[in-house]
């Protein structure tokens, strides 16, 4: 997928004054289910710190782990395709497909396709991709990226989906504008089942790998992953080596966090553990079983300040909360990963001087730190960006040049005393009348869009030496 | 041995700033795999006896699955019956080769046309049996194998499936025990249901019957 952070600024400001988007935006129902879901479970927090330890543990030793993996891999049946590049990872994947002459792919939610741009190479190469969870498939008709890790077509309203359907579907016979969201799941439902039926390869994602029995595990709740694995003739995982955890106990720890942080469920509908291809006496199941292990950057971030965020299981709970994403929705932080998870991981992965504006996209409220439930400290490493992105001279000259200014005043107290007093006091008398400001020259960002509160003559230093001392204070 | 694989295990240890982990380490690392060493286990995974069975229906319904609870084996098939009734559904059922249902008296109910083995695309109710229950969410853990065909568990519209109140176990680590306990190895599939299919991709309004089954029916036999 081709990067568009670098406009961040221009696709938030679009975002903002897009009133279908506003309105799709509008109830972000995750929020109040999460809270639910954690009341009911009084071991939520520690089973926080415990799945933190784990994943530490394992990142620790990936090393260790991804060689123990891939042995329990080949041992039931399965193949591991290392790869470096998104590149490389494509390269297999068709190799793959072609050994088996397949025209038909079906796919479960996979973020990492994404990543690596999959859809578009397959077509290319006279495969058809199709997308089978429903966001997906909605989005995927749209030709559009997914704007949400989980809710991958959260900005569409139902409007824009009945659009949809009724210019793609008109292939297949469906020509009645649909109005309800049932009606639109199920004529979806219906059309692709017939995919799934006929589909020659089909690919998943990984929501994590053990390294005791060379599993994958997949979460989701339509059950579409599981058609896409089932009925094939292979299957193909599409995984990255963080996905790793050691032991079936471990996973089922954090799956316990999982679902409860993304979307307040007590566990996903479906939760499937896959291992190898189908056994000889097995009626059903694929016959090829295939992990692609795609690094792109990650073993590099092991090691720096942004290792923490290899810990992350994509459960979205920190742009839920976000009040930058809520505000502007996925698609505007221009790659693959919106929201604060995506403001810290896009830099790692296609480098800050590209999406060096998502880490300053945050008010810093904490919130997103606050429900991660891999408790990643995502502010902090968002300051870790903007700090690189500062030392390599890639942010706005006035935001410099500001920056420096406000060094040059904090390094002389004195002198910064009297000019944040001078100018409370001058702010002070002009906006007496009115008590608030509606503009200012150097202000403009603020009062373009609110009024700014005139300051009441002093500086919060001087009300505060000034300030009646209570007695327990004397 | 490919050289992304050399380049990438050799990046992993460049980056932690050592090398393959050495001799000791590799032990500790081989014993924490093989320990099985269970994590903290919510209390309500850790229930026993009725209460077990209890919560296990309880967190069921929870996940939107409909219940019927009967006291014996014998009842089965005149429960399943008044079910497909009573969802308008027809009395015919494609049913997994698992020995655990020979054991229902299936022929005392007549009217029920069963037919046996992996689904086809036009069969509307699937069923059953589980490798276990699992109190702690309501949730049920099937294996795939030639008795169990994972495709009669998402294909038809309808899941049926028994359970009995010896099976239910009470948090997902007993279900990995309980697997690893049956000396079978680790099967292809491992599946954990909770509930029917859903998704709530279409401006966040829940719908049941995605992909996989519109109903998820689960039989207790209260033994």
């Amino acid at each position: 997928m081709h990067p568009t952070s670098r406009a961040f600024r221009a696709n938030a400001t679009a975002a903002l004054s897009n009133k279908t988007l506003q309105q799709a935006m509008a109830n972000l129902g995750f929020r109040q289910k999460r809270l639910e879901a954690v009341a009911r479970l009084p071991e939520f927090d520690a089973l926080r710190d415990q799945a933190r330890d784990i994943k530490n543990h394992t990142l620790q030793h990936l090393d260790f782990y991804l060689e123990a993996y891939e042995a329990k891999v080949r041992d039931s049946g399965g193949q591991v395709h290392w790869c470096r590049t998104p590149e490389e990872a494509r390269q297999t994947i068709l190799g793959i497909c072609r050994s088996l002459n397949a025209r038909s792919v079906t796919k479960g939610k996979t973020m990492i396709a994404e990543e690596i741009a999959l859809n578009p190479f397959l077509e290319e190469n006279g495969i058809a991709p199709i997308e089978t969870d429903l966001g997906e498939y909605i989005i995927q008709l749209r030709n559009e990226p997914p704007s949400h890790i989980i809710a991958p077509a959260i900005h569409v309203t139902k409007e824009q989906v009945a659009d949809s359907f009724l210019e793609k579907h008109a292939i297949y016979g469906k020509t009645r504008r649909l109005t309800e969201p049932r009606e639109m799941l199920e004529e979806a439902r219906g059309i692709l089942r017939e995919k799934f039926l006929r589909a020659d390869v089909g690919i998943t994602g990984a929501n994590f790998l053990i390294a005791e029995t060379g599993s994958s595990i997949i979460v989701t709740n339509e059950g579409n992953g599981d058609l896409t694995q089932l009925l094939p003739r292979a299957h193909i995982v599409l995984a990255t080596p963080e996905k790793l955890v050691p032991t079936l106990e471990d996973v089922s720890t954090i799956l316990r966090l999982l679902a409860r942080s993304a979307t307040g469920q007590e566990f996903s509908v479906y939760t499937t553990v896959s291992t190898g291809p189908r056994r000889t006496e097995d009626p059903d199941g694929p016959e090829q079983y295939h992990v692609v292990i795609l690094d792109n950057g990650r073993s590099a971030m092991l090691g720096t300040e942004f290792q923490d965020m290899l810990r992350c299981i994509r459960c979205s709970a920190c742009m839920n909360h976000c009040p930058v994403y809520g505000a502007i929705g996925g698609h505007a932080y221009g790659w693959v990963y919106p929201g604060p998870m995506g403001a810290v991981l896009t830099p790692s992965l296609i480098g800050v001087d590209q999406a060096g504006a998502l880490p300053n996209a945050s008010t810093f409220c904490g919130k997103c730190e606050s429900v991660c439930p891999m408790k990643i400290p995502l502010p902090k490493m968002m300051r870790h960006w903007r700090e690189r992105e500062y030392e390599r001279r890639l942010s706005s000259t006035v935001s410099r040049y500001g920056i420096a200014l406000w060094a040059f005043l904090a390094r002389r107290p004195a002198l910064y005393h009297l000019a944040t007093g001078w100018a409370a006091r001058v702010l002070g008398r002009l906006g007496q009348r009115h008590g608030n400001f509606e503009n200012l020259p150097l202000a403009g960002g603020w009062t373009r869009f609110r009024d700014l509160p005139a300051p009441e003559g002093k500086t919060f230093h001087q009300a505060w030496a000034e300030r009646p001392l209570r007695t327990q204070d004397r | 041995m490919s050289d992304a694989r050399t380049d990438i295990l050799a990046g992993i240890r460049r980056s932690l700033k050592r090398d393959a982990v050495d001799a000791e380490t590799r032990r500790a690392l081989e014993a924490r795999l093989s320990g099985h060493r269970a994590n903290l286990v919510p209390k309500r995974g850790q229930v026993t006896g009725r209460e077990k069975i209890e919560a296990f229906a309880q967190m069921a319904e929870f996940s939107l699955a409909t219940i019927t609870r009967v006291a014996s084996a014998d009842q089965v098939p005149q429960a399943l019956a008044d079910y497909l009734k009573s969802q308008n559904l027809p009395a015919e059922i494609r049913m997994a080769p698992d020995p655990q249902l020979d054991a229902i008296p299936w022929s005392d109910t007549p009217l029920l046309k069963i037919a046996r083995g992996k689904p086809n695309p036009s069969d509307e109710v699937g069923v059953t049996g589980v490798f276990a229950g699992i109190a702690e969410t309501g949730t049920l853990m099937l294996l795939s194998g030639p008795q169990s065909p994972s495709t009669l568990n998402f294909l038809p519209e309808t899941h049926v499936a028994i359970v009995r109140a010896d099976q239910v176990l009470g948090s997902y680590e007993d279900g990995w025990a309980a697997l690893r306990q049956s000396n079978r190895g680790m099967p292809r599939t491992v599946n954990f249901i909770t509930g029917p299919s859903r998704s709530g991709d279409i401006e966040q309004t829940l719908q049941l019957g995605a992909h996989g089954p519109r109903r998820l029916h689960i039989v207790l036999i209260d033994n």
